[in-house]
């Protein structure tokens, strides 16, 4: 699969109409530039074998160099990638307990006033894009009540807690995008578990509420949950781009839009793989979870 | 008559308003598009009634050139996506076999990256113009509307009447046009609107990333990005665009899923 | 025993139903009916879907399904009106006093845990038994139902039993806890009849056994008269006869219940096999891709011109194949179809438009064998435009005309499938069938998802155009009562072959071969005491050898 998407994004830049070389140097490149430049970046090369080398490179760890600055893309992206990584799990940390306890909250109190409340919120939050939300936090919170700083600037060796309030306002935005989704799916996961004709049983048993979610509700509800989570922090890692771009955080989110504007190939290819890489990992694991939590095919005949 | 419900008529008539502008903006707005007409982030007046933008262009007329370039862009990237994402599901569904094999795994991969990093890998190379930018959108939305199509046809297609159909003799035509598609159709309209707002959240994104439609045209996501930098110095200018585009989701969204509820009750009576 | 277990007066109860898009409504589904039923008896609930008998049973422990609600009338169970109970004292009453056992076990049983602990669950829960005392009560129940292993058949996962099996041990969660009443919704009737008859005997044993009283819900007279002391006849929320089961049997008072009573009455003369026939099944054996299984091997069957073969079979016998084989949808990888003289083309997309029309098929489910999205006239008028090429007034004249055949008339053109009955739908089925003029018309199920008397309307129907229009019939149905009705020959399948075949007054006499022996008698029969006499049959033959 992932040998697939590797293909698929080489392709994506190599194979498509729009000559490299050419909107690398602009429009008003000489003829010779040209030529230069493509023998420079091994482009008169048949695409399958650019594709083998580029493949060969990324198994040995070596994600090319960069165009612009000639700098290793490697080097260039673990720190980014360590900051990204930092961002999104403070984000997933406060939004999956949130989301599944907003869940919960909304099933139990079904079609009554929290319930209505609550998806309205996600409604809303759900129409806005993420660069908007990250705005008007900033306006509101970072700039009319100072209560956060509304540019996210980290450096090596701040103090922990230091850069926790650096980042504040993009946990928020992530937290706010991923929570209406999340919770959403929550709660109708945890609905179509509730209307099972066995728990129709479990409550003509006489067994009280709080016994069918524990012993009959939650034991079938797991595996839909778990995969709501996955789907949705694969989804956290898209809204990390433009978060990061809103609040000037050096992510690899940023450093993907700021190469994309320079035509910056090889380190779009790059950053494109590692974030297709989490994206797909995070899906996995939401298969191999459901599977596992299947009786049947736990306790096969 | 069926009665239509509040909430979906408050929904049909923001969609349309907003629609409406977008078709007369030339004839709505009080100052052209890239007209210099006053200072920098002057407040709102009278003659400005958003105020002035970053180079001191009318707010309210950028909105509303911008509604019309963000508008039209989702319609287009919409039908294209919905033309090749249906007409590909259906043919996936009624054909089956290695076609839908084949398609169903293609758009898997395709579907295994995320839209934005794709959208922003192609766009790395190909040249930034409208129908650039449009057709990229569409083609990558149309995956989700391929999913939903074929789930929905092959859920209809097992149905008796699609196999009394096939055992008169009918072509495939036919079958994908007479006897799957009108019961297709309510779902796909719902997914229509919601893609539709998608495709508005996404083309705002890309321009606010500089990588959407190109300046001195106007659409919301370069408004923001534009104006984003008076943010700090607390003017709201960039927030305008947040207004504007909830409103138009919520009401879409409003409407789609009013459509959706027909859907189901067609089990009963007819829709 | 002055005063009885339960006690109904005036029993209402309604639903709020949501059209979206419009208003709720509010409609009435039971609208007032009384009963009593003393310690340890049986009463039988019967009637069509939609009749209420469900909503009735669960009203026993209070309960409303979805939207359902009891807006009227005394409920007493054990001297206290239970209506009137707040949840703890609800809670107390359910799954204690009162248990259910639901049609679908399958989905009735928690997929993640044991079959034990749920069957223990209420009786420990309730403070009744010890959980020791209750997983003995337990197996001594799976015994008593004559589950296979009773000590270790708890230890397993629902999906790790057959439907049969897991609809007993629904019966023994039921009456683990010692309740003194136990609601039966539709036991039996998600099994195949062979498998009922075992069900149905093991749950009469142990309502014996136990002594508890029980309230028995079905559609089928035959099986409730087996079981039950005392019936309840109902119809559209109210009662239309109520009486001891001797009876309802013997001695039914209102029409309706007659009708249900009667064994079909249909006039038709069998006829001998008339060769060549007109569509003839030669050594066909077929397999599903992707698994080495024959569903059918080497079936051989005969339909002589104008006549009614019948495939009779249960669930999984393969008679459904057989019609895919035939109607070229699944085609086969050993032998032939031959219609009129010819070989038919096995896939019947390389088949020519001729052969297409000659040979029709209705469907078990009218509902979803016409597009919602069609009028009558264009679900009828489609066939005479494609086969016949006919258009515009003339198209419209031939529908009519054959809406006048299936007794509906011309005020049904621009409906939608959704605004018809159940009778209906099949019937502009059969007309859309006809409408291609053809010789064999294949019949899939086509009554057994409608109510009894509209069932025997269909088949007077069919009977009719028979002889109007020489149709050959291929009639598939696991129903042997329509089959003694409208069949010439029949052929029994089980395990995906012929077991037997011949015409019909050969078929359904002895001697005969163990399987059909098993099927005929497994049907139950509409008099009192048939269930304990085919057990005893069953049991002299079995000592016997």
């Amino acid at each position: 699969m992932l040998l697939m998407v590797s293909v698929l994004i080489f392709v994506g830049t190599q194979i498509l109409p729009g000559d490299v070389a050419q909107s690398i140097l602009g429009q008003s490149a000489t003829p010779q530039a040209l030529a230069n430049l493509r023998e420079e970046l091994g482009l008169n090369q048949p695409a399958y074998l650019r594709y083998v080398q580029w493949l060969g490179g990324l198994l040995q760890g070596d994600l090319g160099t960069s165009l612009t600055n000639g700098r290793d893309i490697g080097e260039a992206i673990g720190q980014r990638f360590g900051n990204t990584l930092f961002l999104a799990s403070c984000a997933a940390l406060i939004a999956v307990p949130l989301a599944i306890l907003l869940g919960l909250i909304s099933v139990l109190y079904r079609n009554r006033w929290p319930d209505k409340l609550i998806s309205i919120i996600a409604l809303a939050s759900i129409s806005v894009p993420e660069f908007l939300i990250g705005y008007i936090l900033m306006f509101y919170i970072g700039v009319q009540l100072g209560w956060a700083p509304s540019v996210s600037m980290v450096t090596e060796g701040m103090p922990f807690f230091a850069r926790l309030h650096a980042i504040a306002l993009p946990v928020a935005v992530l937290v706010l995008v991923v929570l209406a989704h999340m919770m959403r799916m929550t709660r109708a996961a945890i609905l179509n578990v509730m209307q099972s004709p066995y728990i129709e049983t479990a409550e003509l048993k006489g067994l009280g509420m709080f016994r069918i979610i524990r012993k009959h509700a939650f034991p079938n509800a797991i595996a839909p949950v778990v995969n709501v989570v996955m789907l949705n922090l694969a989804y956290l890692v898209v809204g990390v781009v433009v978060v990061e771009v809103v609040f000037v955080y050096p992510g690899m989110g940023q450093f993907l839009v700021d190469h994309v504007a320079k035509r910056d190939v090889p380190v779009v290819q790059a950053c494109g793989l590692i974030f297709a890489s989490v994206y797909i990992l995070l899906n996995m694991i939401a298969d191999i979870v459901s599977i596992m939590a299947n009786p049947r095919l736990r306790h096969p005949k | 008559m069926r009665r239509i419900p509040l909430s979906a008529l408050i929904g049909l008539f923001i969609t349309a308003l907003f629609f409406l502008t977008a078709i007369f903006a030339p004839l709505i707005a009080p100052y052209g598009v890239a007209e210099v007409v006053g200072g920098v982030w002057d407040p709102p007046s009278a003659e400005h009634l958003l105020g002035t933008d970053n180079i001191g262009r009318d707010l309210l007329s950028r909105m509303i050139y911008g509604g019309r370039t963000t508008i039209f862009v989702a319609t287009a990237a919409t039908a294209i996506s919905f033309i090749t994402g249906a007409f590909l599901g259906l043919s996936a569904a009624v054909i089956g076999g290695w076609f839908d094999q084949l398609l169903s795994r293609f758009v898997d991969v395709v579907m295994a990256i995320p839209t934005l990093i794709f959208a922003l890998v192609v766009l790395s190379v190909m040249p930034v113009t409208m129908p650039v930018l449009i057709v990229v959108m569409g083609l990558l939305d149309s995956t989700r509307v391929y999913r939903l199509s074929r789930s929905v046809a092959v859920d209809i297609e097992v149905m008796d009447y699609v196999e009394a159909a096939r055992l008169r003799g009918e072509g495939r035509f036919w079958i994908m046009f007479r006897e799957i598609l009108p019961n297709a159709l309510s779902p796909l309209v719902a997914e229509m609107g919601l893609r539709f707002i998608f495709a508005v959240l996404f083309v705002s994104t890309l321009s606010f990333l500089g990588l959407g439609v190109q300046p001195p045209d106007a659409d919301w996501g370069g408004i923001v990005k534009e104006n984003k930098d008076g943010i700090v110095y607390g003017i709201g200018a960039a927030l305008w665009p947040a207004i504007a585009i909830a409103a138009l989701a919520i009401s879409v969204n409003l409407v789609a899923d009013w459509v959706l509820n027909r859907t189901t009750s067609l089990k009963g009576g007819r829709g | 025993m002055s005063d009885p277990l339960v006690r109904v007066r005036g029993l209402k109860i309604g639903a709020t139903i949501h059209p979206p898009g419009e208003p709720s409504q509010d409609v009435e589904i039971v609208k007032g009916v009384d009963f009593d039923l003393a310690r340890g008896k049986v009463l039988g609930l019967i009637g069509e879907s939609g009749a209420g008998k469900s909503t009735i049973g669960l009203s026993a422990m209070a309960y409303g399904r979805g939207g359902v609600r009891i807006t009227g009338g005394e409920v007493f169970v054990n001297g206290r009106d239970i209506l009137r109970l707040r949840e703890g004292g609800l809670r107390k009453l359910r799954g204690a006093e009162v248990t259910y056992v639901s049609q679908s076990a399958a989905a009735s049983f928690n997929p993640a845990r044991r079959i034990l602990a749920q069957v223990t669950e209420a009786a420990v829960l309730h403070g009744k038994f010890s959980r020791r005392e209750a997983e003995a009560r337990a197996v001594d129940l799976f015994r008593k139902l004559g589950l296979p292993d009773p000590e270790n058949i708890g230890q397993r996962y629902p999906h790790q039993v057959s439907g049969g099996q897991l609809q007993r041990c629904m019966t023994a969660l039921a009456l683990c806890p010692q309740p003194d009443l136990v609601i039966f919704d539709e036991p039996t009737t998600a099994l195949d009849v062979t498998t009922q008859i075992d069900v149905l005997k093991a749950i009469k044993d142990v309502i014996a056994l136990t002594g508890v009283a029980a309230i028995y819900i079905t559609h089928d007279l035959a099986v409730v008269a087996q079981i039950a002391d005392d019936i309840m006849v109902l119809r559209h929320g109210k009662t239309v006869e109520y009486g001891s089961t001797d009876q309802i049997i013997n001695t039914p008072r209102e029409d309706y219940t007659k009708a249900l009573v009667s064994v079909r009455e249909i006039d038709h003369q069998e006829q001998p096999p008339a060769p060549p026939p007109v569509l003839s099944v030669q050594g066909v054996s077929a397999q599903y891709r992707g698994m080495d299984r024959d569903v059918l091997s080497g079936i051989n069957v005969d339909l002589s011109p104008g006549q009614t073969l019948a495939i009779v079979g249960e669930s999984g016998s393969g008679k459904s194949t057989l019609a895919r084989v035939i109607t070229g949808l699944l085609p086969p990888y050993k032998g032939r179809v031959t219609f009129d003289g010819h070989d038919l083309t096995p896939d019947q997309r390389s088949r020519p438009r001729e052969d297409l029309r000659q040979l029709q098929m209705i469907y078990q489910m009218a509902d979803v064998a016409m597009n919602p999205r069609q009028t009558v006239e264009t679900i009828i008028g489609r066939p005479l435009e494609f086969y016949f090429g006919l258009k515009g007034a003339e198209r419209r004249k031939r529908v009519v005309a054959l809406l006048d055949q299936i007794e509906m008339g011309a005020k049904f053109l621009d409906r939608y499938p959704a605004e018809l009955s159940g009778g209906q739908k099949q019937r502009v089925c059969i007309a859309r069938a006809l409408a291609a003029d053809p010789k064999v018309i294949i019949c899939d199920e086509v009554t057994s998802a409608l109510d009894p008397l509209v069932a025997d309307g269909i088949l007077k129907l069919l009977l009719n155009l028979q002889k109007e229009a020489e149709v050959a019939y291929l009639f598939i149905t696991h129903d042997l009562a329509t089959v003694r009705a409208i069949a010439d020959s029949i052929a029994v399948m089980h395990r995906g072959k012929v077991v037997r075949y011949g015409p019909k007054s050969d078929v359904l006499s002895p001697p005969f071969d163990d399987y059909t022996d098993l099927l005929l008698s497994s049907v139950p029969e509409m008099r009192l005491g048939w269930l304990e006499d085919v057990i005893a049959h069953r049991r002299m033959e079995a000592g016997g050898e």
